[in-house]
Order: structure tokens, then sequence, then C-alpha cells
């Protein structure tokens, strides 16, 4: 970290190749929304302690907000843009629409992201398993229980 | 009421294209107004979804309804909306025959059309109701078509939200907009004295803007990142005269009667008058506290502004377009015309947050760069430190009991105000209440709110129990001066107020040897309520080992939703709260969107839960202290209980709002069930694990 790449940076997002103008320290949230204008992974905190900027990086969910992008040189990156191209994803997708697993929708996406990750792992975890793994994850309006319901009904069908 | 102002149709209702579009002043801040506007006018006029939409919330165009607040936009809004679609469709039908004949009782509406019975004549609607009169006035005495076959519309915009298309106010991106953050100062007291000359060089050598008026200060440039970085290197080039540094007082001890402006409240209602001397003597005597906590919205505010040289557009998620439009036209000496204000969604609000100031302060900078979009984003720490919180609060309650009922009740709230919102008023009292106007070189003073005299207003919201209790003495207490700018949260004074009595109510309940449900049942007259407390003791499962059940009721503003509630809780080794269950049921009068209403009744537990167990605002003398989720923490994924939510549909009843009817009754219930777990009874917000650790070694 810190050195100055001469080179442009390449990243993998969604299955499409981008080279990256934005400087190397540019944290990877502000390359998707700002440079790449993809606006679906959402800025809350800024400090790694909300949830919402997160993305799959090789299937596993990482914060966007604070990592620079150089760290991300090379890797496939999975953003909520993409997540449908998987069959888990979609199921996901699916559950949330039926259970109405959001309010204001702001920690959407990094929930349908994190619960990608969850069922990918383990194709039907139990309770504490769905709870742990979306404790990152702040939701301000309370939307916890239809969340854990829709993640449920994604594992179940 | 809305009507009142906008008594046309077309005020409400109108057709573009082949759509009929739905006007509203209120604002979707995750509540999920919109979908219910929508359905009204879907069972109205038998219409697809496809068929109806809603208009952008925008001044000059949409119905001026104030501030979407106070869980009202049901019946304000939702009423209005009601009529306008039922006279819409009298004057369809009365058209449909004069235009082709046959009896009001040949035709029919289905799916958007008006068809007629026997025959294959069937026109759509919209088309009819193009050449309706442009002046229709609405007939309120119409009667209501509901429960026509119309779908339940899924919640409007989660399709978009899970896809990631769902554009928020943070995700606009206008052709050479700039992004701008605020560099803050340490506290509400500190002036800028000078920013290191080597630090501005630095920031506009990259070729990015500096923006400061006295002591506020923003900075602005094409990228987003770029901005970020030059906010924080002007932040510790910044010199601040911290004066005498923020007052470490203790908020609680100020709460006292010495401190405070006292009325005493009748019937919901504030009266100038001597307060009646205390109870003597009573049975049960106690005080409940709530500290400064904060709306926390997942986003920080944010808001987008461009200055033309002649307008002003802006982008917020203020709860009150019309309000703020007024307020910022005082601060800016421009006339109302030159300024637009468009709501575009925000996170979920919770009340009065940053919103209102951020929109202000992008107007700001947005004067001072002209021709250029500034999308001003606060940070987290801007969100934390800077909103207007809710104000901490005291309730005392004293009360006599004979024959296993309470039989005097006085309940004393004290708080500073709930009343921060930047409405118009005398001695500019809409630009007073902006922040940035604390900071300008010719700074205003902050804002001193007159007591709120309204019924169920402010601090004493739900202050007036609900029980038939012989002799009741309330008492509004305000005390001004305190260390924090406050404003309306949730419920406002609600939450302690409801805490303090249904506390109360388990105190005396247990005292008198009586189930709480039966204890409250029997000081009750409202036979909806009791229908409520009677469901809720029918859906509760005996308790298991080892767990706490807190119990209790309450209806918002004692006019709105009624809300029984039940918690089942542990208490942890390590004296921390797992909440295991919640069985709620609430009579919000005639339903509308049903998974909506539960929607919100368990948003608002979990969010009270979070208020209960997790929130409180810290400060130093250097500033606040909770400026992050670490600080600041709240309610996550780890402490969900299991849900059993029942809803009793009154259909002849009116619909009442039930945004706010959960909340006061979830943190009541979350401490009776402590008590009923532990024996410990505690008495101020949050109950953590170090406050039961506490209470546990007093006794």
């Amino acid at each position: 970290m810190g050195a100055r790449h001469a080179l442009s940076l390449r990243l993998t997002i969604n299955g499409t190749r981008h080279d990256i103008t934005s400087d190397p320290d540019t944290p990877l949230v502000y390359v998707l929304r700002d440079e790449l204008k993809m606006k679906g992974t959402k800025l809350g905190c800024g400090l790694e302690q909300c949830g919402a900027c997160a993305v799959l990086v090789d299937g596993k969910v990482v914060l966007s907000c604070v990592t620079p992008v150089e760290v991300f040189d090379g890797q496939a990156i999975t953003t909520i843009e993409g997540i449908a191209d998987t069959e888990v994803g979609q199921r996901v997708q699916q559950a949330f629409v039926k259970e109405t697993a959001a309010q204001c929708g702001y920690c959407t996406s990094g929930l349908v992201i994190a619960a990608t990750a969850l069922l990918s792992e383990d194709a039907a975890p139990d309770e504490e398993t769905t709870k742990t793994a979306l404790t990152p994850h702040l939701c301000r309006c309370g939307s916890h229980p239809r969340v854990l319901k829709a993640i449920k009904e994604a594992a179940s069908t | 009421m809305s009507l009142d102002a906008y008594p046309k149709v077309s005020d409400w209702i109108t057709v573009e294209d082949s759509q009929f579009l739905v006007h509203t002043g209120k604002v979707d801040i995750g509540q999920r107004i919109s979908t219910a506007l929508l359905r009204i006018v879907q069972e109205e006029l038998a219409l697809p979804l496809s068929f109806v939409d809603i208009a952008p919330v925008r001044t000059g165009t949409a119905p001026d309804e104030g501030i979407t607040s106070g869980s009202n936009s049901i019946e304000q809004s939702g009423r209005a909306v009601a009529s306008a679609a039922a006279t819409l469709r009298k004057h369809l039908m009365d058209a449909a025959v004069a235009q082709h004949g046959g009896m009001l009782a040949d035709w029919s509406l289905l799916d958007g059309y008006i068809q007629r019975g026997g025959t294959n004549l069937r026109i759509a609607l919209t088309e009819i109701a193009r050449d309706l009169p442009p002046d229709l006035r609405v007939d309120p005495s119409l009667p209501r078509h509901i429960g026509s076959s119309a779908p339940t519309a899924a919640m409007r915009g989660i399709a978009e939200m899970v896809e990631g298309r769902f554009t928020f106010l943070h995700d606009l991106d206008l052709p050479g907009m700039w992004h701008a953050r605020r560099v803050s100062p340490p506290h509400a007291r500190a002036k800028l004295r000078e920013i290191e000359q080597t630090a501005i060089e630095r920031v506009t050598a990259k070729r990015l803007r500096i923006v400061r008026d006295g002591s506020f200060l923003a900075v602005a440039g094409p990228r987003e990142w770029d901005v970020v970085k030059a906010a924080t290197t002007l932040g510790l080039a910044c010199s601040w005269d911290v004066g005498d540094g923020f007052p470490e007082t203790d908020v609680f001890a100020q709460l006292v009667p010495e401190n405070a402006q006292r009325f005493p409240v009748i019937k919901g209602t504030p009266q100038k008058a001597p307060v009646p001397d205390p109870v003597p003597a009573p049975d049960l005597s106690a005080r409940f506290e709530r500290p400064y906590q904060m709306h926390g919205a997942l986003a920080p505010s944010a808001a987008l502004a461009e200055w033309t040289g002649d307008r002003l557009i802006l982008k917020s998620h203020s709860q009150g377009i019309y309000p703020l439009r007024q307020a910022i036209a005082d601060s800016l000496d421009l006339p109302l015309e030159q300024i637009e204000i468009t709501h575009v969604p925000g996170s979920g609000c919770y009340g009065h947050n940053g919103a209102d100031d951020a929109a202000y302060e992008a107007a700001l900078i947005a004067v001072a760069l002209p021709d250029t979009p500034i999308l001003l984003k606060w940070t987290r720490e801007d969100e934390h430190a800077w909103e207007p919180y809710a104000p901490a609060m005291a309730v005392q309650v004293d009360a006599t009991l004979s024959d296993g009922r309470i039989t005097t009740l006085s309940a004393e709230a004290f708080s500073d105000t709930h009343r921060g919102r930047p409405r118009p008023g005398p001695n500019r009292a809409g630009p007073a209440k902006l922040l940035a106007n604390r900071f300008h070189e010719y700074a205003m003073d902050p804002y001193v709110a007159p007591p709120n005299m309204g019924t169920h207003g402010g601090m004493h919201r739900n202050l007036d129990p609900i029980y038939d209790f012989p002799e009741t003495r309330l008492v509004k207490n305000l005390v001004q001066g305190l260390p924090h700018r406050t404003s309306a949260m949730r419920c406002l004074g609600a939450v302690a107020n409801i805490f303090a009595l249904e506390s109360l109510m388990d105190e005396a309940a247990d005292s008198a040897g009586v189930e709480p449900i039966t204890f409250r049942r029997r000081q009750l007259s409202d036979t909806r309520a009791i229908a409520v407390l009677d469901e809720l003791e029918r859906r509760l499962p005996s308790p298991g080992e080892g767990v706490g059940r807190g119990i209790a009721y309450a209806q918002y503003k004692n006019a709105m939703t009624r809300v029984g509630i039940a918690v089942d809780l542990t208490v942890t080794d390590a004296a921390a709260v797992v909440l295991e269950r919640v069985t709620l049921v609430a009579d919000a009068g005639r339903v509308i969107d049903p998974d909506g209403l539960t929607a919100q009744l368990e948003g608002g537990v979990m969010q009270a839960a979070s208020w209960a167990l997790y929130e409180e605002v810290t400060w130093d003398r250097d500033g606040i202290t909770s400026r992050d989720w670490d600080s600041y923490p709240v309610i996550r994924f780890d402490n969900v209980p299991a849900f059993d939510i029942t809803l009793l549909d009154a259909p002849q009843s009116p619909s009442v709002g039930a945004g706010e009817a959960s909340p006061g009754p979830t943190v009541a219930a979350i401490a009776n069930a402590i008590f009923h777990c532990t024996g410990l009874r505690l008495r101020r917000m949050p109950f953590t694990p170090d406050a039961l650790t506490r209470a546990a070694l007093a006794t």
C-alpha cells in the first residue's frame, strides 16, 4: 500500500474488466460510485462499521469503504449490480422482494451481498449462523425480522 | 387540514399520459406512505398498479402539507387522496352515463376501465378523466369504495432496492457536478480562527475550492475522494477558539422543577395556570430517565444544490420541503419563487435529522460556486456529532393505590424542546434553526423554542394516562439552555412518558399481586383497548425457563394506534439482555396496507429496543464523543427476537398512523421484562450490561 503505480489498475467487476484511473489510495467504494458510476454499493460510514458498502471479492464479503483500490488490483469483484448473475443471488433478491425485507432500503445492497455470500457457503444455515453473518450490517429502520425471514425463504427454495 | 387548502380533485389526482398521478406533500421516509396512497387510489378506482403513480414531491407543484411527521400522513394526505379519488369515481361514472347512456347501475370499474354490463363497451378511465372539468372540487362526504379486487401492491421501490437500482439522493450524479464536504468545528461553541496557509495551498493546488463564511468551512471539487482527503487536510490545519468548551454537566441533575417553565397538563394540553400541589404520601414514587439519543440515519445527511444566478435548485431528503424553502429564503434573503426544492429519498430518518441543515449548507456552497451542481454529503462523524438529538428527558411519577387499583397518578415530564425544525416564525425562527447560521461571520444565536402548548405535542405526548385513574396531576417542565441542540425524533416525549407510566403500572400490579394484563384491563374502559389486551393474552405462549416477560400497553397520543406488547427476554451471565420473543397486538383502525403496517410496528419495536438497550449520546468538554457506530452502539442482527404480530382490523373506523405506536410500549415492556427476569428495576435508559451490573450492586 502507499506505493504509486505507474500503470493503471485493473479490476474485474461483475465479469467485466475495467481500467481504473482513480488514485491508487482511493477506497474501492469511491471508485465504484464516482469513477464507474455504479451507485448500487452504498457509502454509509466510511469506517467499516455499518456494512452498507459490502461487495464480494472472490466470493467473500468485503467492506469497500476503507481499503484502497490498489489492494484489489486484478481481483474479481461482484457488486449488487452483478449479484443476479448467480442463481443464489437471484434467489436472495426474490426472497427479499417476497418478504418486503427493506424499509428505506439503504442497507439492502449490503444485506443482499452478505446473504448471497452466506448461502453460497452454507445452503441451509441455522438462525444463529445467519445472525452472526449479518451482524456487521446495520439496519436502522428495523427490517431485521424480515431480512432473517427472507434468508430462510431463500435457503429453502 | 390538507383538503381546506387544496380543495380541487386536480390538487391530488391528475392524469398524465395514460396514468393517474397522485400528488402529495408527504414524503416517503421508509414508512411506505406512497405505497399506502397508491393503494387507496387503486382500491377506489379499481386500478392495476400500472395505471397509477406518485408525482415527485416538489415545491410549487405538490400540496403544501407541512412536515411528514407525527404519524399523521395517512390521516391527512390519506384522507384527502381518498376523498379526491371517491369524487373522481363519481364523476367518471356520471360522465360514462352521460356520454354512452344506460343507468349508473349498468356501469362498473375494472382494471383501469369502465365497462357497461352486457355490452362490450369498455373505456379507459384516464380517457374519460381527461375531459372532466379541471376545477372539480373534492366532495369529502362521498362514500368510499374499498376492498376492491386490486391486489396488494408490493412496496414501492422494493425491486429496485434489492437490485441496487433505487436512487437515493446520495446517488445523484449530474453532468458537471461537484462533491462537497464540510470541515466541522470541534463543537458548537467553537469559532474558526485561521487555517494554515500551506494547507490552503495544498488543497487549491488540486483545483479544489474552499468555501468559508465565518466558522462555516467547506471544500468542493469534481472527485469525491479528493474532496474527502482535502476536508481532512483542512480539518487538521484549522485553529479554533474553543472558548470554555462544552459544558460537562450532568443533564439529569438539571431536569428539575427549579430550572423549568412549568405548565399543568389537562386532557393532553398544557395550561398557563399554577401547578397543583404534589401528591401527599404516594404509595409508589419513581423517576425515569432517557439520555440524549440520536436519529442515527444509516446514510449521513446529504443535499444537492445548484445556483444559476437567479434560481436555487435543491434536492433534499427533508421531511418538510415547504418550511425548509421558507427558512432558506429567509436566510439568503431570496424571494420564495427563486427556490425550488424537490424531495429525493435519503435513508430512513426517524424525525428531524441533519437533512435540513445539509440542504442549507449545500445552498451556501452552491451560491459561492455558481452554475455547478453541488452534492454535499455529511460524514458519519458529522451526522453523529451535529444532528439535532432527541432531548434528554426525565419523568417523575407518583401514585396512590387502593384495592388493587391506582387512585391518583402524578406525572411530571422534564426536557428541553422537541421542536427544532426550521419552521418559520417570529425573530427569524426558521433561519435560527439551521445549523450553518450559527457559524456565519454574523452568527445567529441558538434558537430558543417557546413552549409547545399543543395537545399531546412535544414532551407531554402521552403524559396523560390512557387509564381511568380517579385523579391525575400532570405537569410539563420545559428546561432550556441545556448542552445540545434538540428536535423531533420518532414519538417525541411519548417514549419516556410511556416508559415511566407502564413501568409504574408493572410495579403497581406487582405490589397489588395482580397479573399485569389483568391489572391494566381493570382500569381501562375503552373496549378496543380491552380487545387488544384480550388478544395479547390469548396469543402468549408460556414463557420458557429463565425467561422474563414484560407487558406494556399504550395508544399513541391517546388517539391513534393501540398497541399491547409482551417482550420475552433473558439476561446473560455478562448482564447482557437477549431479546427472545415479541408478541404484539395492534388496532390501527381500518387497515390499508397490512404488510406495511406490520413493518412499521416491527421497525418501531427494533428501534425502541435499540434505544432501550444500547443508545446514548456522550460528550466531554472537547465535544461529542459518540461519533461513530463503535462509540454509539445500536442494535444489530445478533439481538433480533422472534415476532408474532396481530392486527385487529376495524373496517368501520378511520385509519390511523402506526409508525410511532410501538416504540413507547416496547421500551417499557423491556424494562418490565428485565425486572421479571432479574428483580432489577431499571429506570434510566439504556439498559446496558453496565447499568444492570450497577443496579445489581446497589440492591
